[in-house]
Parts: C-alpha cells; structure tokens; sequence
C-alpha cells in the first residue's frame, strides 16, 4: 500500500492528468432527509418487533407471545358476558401486572434483535453515514420499542374495553378505567424499553442481551416481593412501600395505584399514597429519562 | 473424554470480558438480600426457606443454568466459529462433554456457592437449610447445565426458550398445574434435598426414587443427543 503510494504522487501532479469522463452523473434531485431516515428507521424497527419482513422464524416468538398477552383477556370478557357480571374479573389497571412475566420475555428477546445486531454486524456506523445523528437513532430506537410494547400490552386493555362494552357494563366507569390502563401501560411500556435497551447495547451476543435483560427484570421483581414480604410480615408497611422503588413492575404498580386508582398488588394491598406516589412518578421518569440519556451516551462513540 | 484446551476455549469465553460480571451480579445480589433480609427479620428457619427456594433456587439457578448451558456452546454456533472446532480430530461427543463439564462446573459456582453463604447468612444453617438448598443448587445445576447445552445446539433461540421453560413451565404453571411439577428441574432437586434436611421446610411434590431417575435420564439422554445433533450440525446464515 505504501509502496503503491509512493509510486503514485509523482504522477499525479495537478494538472498533469485527467480522469476519463464516462458521463456519470450525480443525483440533484430532492433528497428526503433526516426527517425521512429517522421516520424509516422507526417504521421498520417496529415491524421488526413483531417479525414483520423478516423471517418466519423471527415472527413466532413475538406474535406468540402477543396472542398470550390477549387470550386471558378474551376468556375474561366471554366469562363476564356468559355470566352478566357487573364489573370485569381483573382491573384494566391490574392486567399488566398479572401478566408481566410475558411482557418481561418480550422486551428481553426484542430489545436485543433491535440494536444487538447492529452492533455485531457492525452496521451502525453505515446508520450515521446517512444523514441522522446519534440522537436520531437512539430516539428511533427507543420509540419503535416502546410502541411495540405499547401494542402488546394495550392491544388486550382493548379486548377487555370493548367485551365490557358488549356486556353493557357501566360506559362512564369502564371508559375511566380503560384510560387510566392505558397510561399506566403507557408509562409501562417507556419503562421498560428503556431498561430493555440500555442493557441489550452493551452486547453484540443477542443470547448475553436477552439473558441480562431477563435477569435484571426478574431478579429485581423477586428480590423486591421477597423484602416486600418479609416486611409485610414484620409489620413495617412502609419500608415495604418504598422498597416497591428497586423494580421496574412494582414501581409502575406504586404509580398507579397512588395516582390512578388501582388497588395495589403490594403484600398487604397497601400502596403508596399520594405524597408517595409522587416520588413513585418522579423516579419512573427519572428512569426513563436515565435510559434516555445512557442510550445517547452508549452511541457517541460507534463500535464497542 | 475430556480436552483440557477446549475447556480452556469454553472457560475463556464464558467467563472473558464482561460475562462474569453478569454471572457474579446474581450471586452477589443474592448475598446482600440474605444480609438485608437477616437485618430486617432477624434469623428465621421459615424466612430463610422462603428465600431460599424462592429467589435461589427458583429464579437463579436457572438463570445461571440458562447463560452458562447455552452460552458454553451457542454463540459459537451463532456466528460460525463453531466450524473450526468441528473441524480438528476432536470427537463430536467429547466436545459436548467437554462444555457439559465446563457449563456444570460454572453454573455449581455461581449459583450452588452463594446459596450455601446466603444460607449461613439467613439463619447460619439452622435445621439443614442451607445444606439442603446447597444440594438441591448442586443437583440443579447438573441437569439444567446438560438441558441447556442440549437447547443451545438444537435452537439459535435456546435462551428464550430456555427462560421459558425456567420461567413459564416451572415458576407460573408449576403453581398452577400440579403434574407441571413432576416435570420439573426444580422439584427434582427438591426431593434430594428434602432427604438431605429431613425437615419439613424443605418439601417436593415428587418422591426421591422418580426424581433421581428423571434427573440421571434427563441429563445424559441430553448429552448424547446434543453429540448428535453437533455431528449433523447444519450452520445457518441470520435470519
């Protein structure tokens, strides 16, 4: 290479050569942007969520999991109309909770297809070749996660909405309900996109990133209910109430059931009341905002 | 049977880099909730059964075994270096055995190890618990280790479907669904460790003769049949 070189800037001395014109020509149409780039990398990251223009095999998990996500709801709803229940078995608040090992196994195996691969076949920095920035992938990114989670985990809220409908339950009650749901999935589903990805960005192995990303959510939640427990047991509620701040689950049930009323999973059924809830919202937030800024953090400097 | 350097080959990469962060992370974890826990109740048999078999032995051990079984063998076989090996005078069943060792012998560390201290911690060893827990990891990890291994050479998405036979089949229809109990890991190694306490904290739906025959079948039908399916290994591109 450096022999090449040398042998080669004598002869190019300015003026002495000429490249041969073929008669290409540049592009000086309309270019679409990074408006454009950020929209397309967002669109096909949340297709690629669910499978969509990949592979069968990539579609099984994430649709399987979305069809257990929405089968206890549909059961639920055809046991309230069956029997002319007044009210749904389980709360539109209470769903996710119920559910969350499925939501858990979805942001671990998601998360590190979205960004893990990238990584590995080290085509990120192919990404900011184009005209987006660092900003732009990570608020893609993050967004195209935290839709997917939102359609998982509000697709079923849906069911449960509209079979409580049919059942001519209580419109205003059940209308309040669902929109209460649907922020606290909402906040649910920023959360833990967050947590997901910041975690599945450290490593190119998709096996590593979605055992890490697993570990962290159901450890966390274990270790928590476990103290939880314990505390409820030794009649000290509120070291148990704030312990409910150390996992992603109990910290949306603590918000939820401070600010909109759901009845709390915590041991006891006693949540957090309003002064608590507010460090409950405040340190969801903070997470998420955490997340955020890691994520930025993660892709100023491309590669591992 | 054994080949020290593709042991060496295993270790390194299980444990290089940042991996054994995220294996020393659980066990750690799981000491300071023994501490926390001792601190805030005091020392209780009931207590230290409790988090034991909840969080240990429920959650972490099949973690560990999850990480450490389709780690010994999968991203190998993800990103097609697994060829190299497969290509030197080594028996496939050897390989296989090799990394089972290999995969025992992390899984029984981090996960068996720091079982016995947060045992100690909870209630220092009162009524066998701790002992008994100890066994029932070492047990576990055996089986999961040979398990997992097997997972990872059949799927590329052996660590999904690895948390979701630790996670779904024994934790959430376990509870529900008690035959999902005889068919499970966990229980299994219950039942050796409820001979080994001879209490009636540690308890197993299942009796010790059918568990330590599940368990032997268990692990070696998985060894051999991974041997089989390395010597057919088929590489596949990304989906």
């Amino acid at each position: 290479m450096a022999a090449e070189q040398s042998m080669q800037t004598p002869a190019t001395a300015p003026g002495d050569t000429r490249i041969h014109n073929i008669g290409y020509r540049s592009y000086d149409g309309p270019r679409l942007g990074r408006g454009y780039a950020r929209l397309s990398l967002y669109s096909q990251s949340l297709r690629g969520s669910y499978g969509l223009g990949r592979s069968v095999k990539s579609k099984v998990l994430p649709m399987l999991l979305f069809v257990v996500m929405c089968v206890p709801a549909a059961i639920m709803v055809a046991v309230a109309v069956a029997t002319k229940a007044n009210d749904l078995p389980v709360d539109y608040t209470r769903y996710a909770i119920v559910m969350q090992a499925v939501i858990s196994l979805y942001v671990a195996s998601q998360a590190p297809t979205s960004v893990s691969r990238d990584l590995r076949f080290k085509t990120v920095p192919l990404y900011f070749s184009r005209p987006i920035e660092t900003a732009d992938y990570v608020r893609a990114k993050y967004a195209a996660l935290a839709s997917a989670l939102f359609i998982l985990t509000a697709a079923p809220l849906l069911v449960l909405y509209v079979g409580a409908l049919l059942a001519k339950l209580d419109f205003t009650d059940q209308t309040k309900g669902f929109a209460q749901g649907l922020v606290s999935v909402a906040l649910l589903s920023l959360l833990f996109a967050g947590i997901g990805l910041v975690i599945a960005s450290v490593t190119p192995r998709r096996g590593f990133g979605i055992a890490a990303v697993i570990a962290v959510l159901t450890i966390s939640y274990g270790a928590v209910s476990t103290l939880q427990a314990i505390a409820d047991v030794q009649g000290n509620g509120d070291a148990g109430t704030w312990i409910g701040l150390f996992s992603p689950i109990t910290l949306i049930d603590g918000v939820q059931s401070a600010f909109l009323g759901a009845s709390s999973a915590f041991p006891g059924g006693v949540g957090p009341d309003n002064a608590e809830g507010v460090v409950f919202v405040l340190f969801t937030l903070g997470l998420i905002a955490a997340s955020y800024g890691l994520l930025v953090r993660r892709y100023k400097k491309v590669g591992l | 049977m054994y080949d020290p350097t593709v042991a060496r080959l295993t270790y390194r990469a299980l444990l290089g880099r940042r991996r054994a962060l995220i294996l020393g992370a659980l066990p750690l974890l799981l000491i300071a909730i023994s501490l926390a826990v001792r601190g805030l109740a005091g020392a209780d048999d009931q207590t230290a059964a409790d988090v034991l078999g909840g969080l240990a032995l429920a959650t972490m051990v099949p973690i560990i075994g999850v990480i450490a079984g389709t780690g010994a063998i999968g991203p190998e076989i993800d990103d097609g270096s697994v060829v190299y090996l497969l290509s030197k005078p080594i028996k496939r069943p050897t390989i296989i055995y090799t990394k089972l060792i290999v995969a025992i012998a992390v899984t029984m560390v981090f996960s068996a190890v720091p079982t016995l201290i947060a045992g100690f911690v909870l209630n220092g060893n009162g009524q066998q618990v701790a002992v008994a827990y100890t066994v029932a990891a070492l047990v576990a990890s055996i089986a999961y280790a040979a398990l997992f291994l097997l997972l990872g050479t059949i799927s590329r998405h052996a660590v999904v479907f690895g948390l979701v036979y630790a996670l779904v089949w024994e934790a959430l229809f376990g509870s529900l669904v008690p035959g999902a109990r005889t068919l499970s890991v966990q229980q299994w190694a219950l039942a050796v460790a409820q001979k080994v306490s001879g209490g009636d904290l540690v308890t197993s739906d299942v009796s010790l003769t059918t568990a330590t025959v599940l368990l032997a079948v268990v692990t070696v039908l998985a060894t051999w049949y991974a041997g089989q399916k390395l010597r057919s290994l088929t590489l596949a591109g990304e989906e």
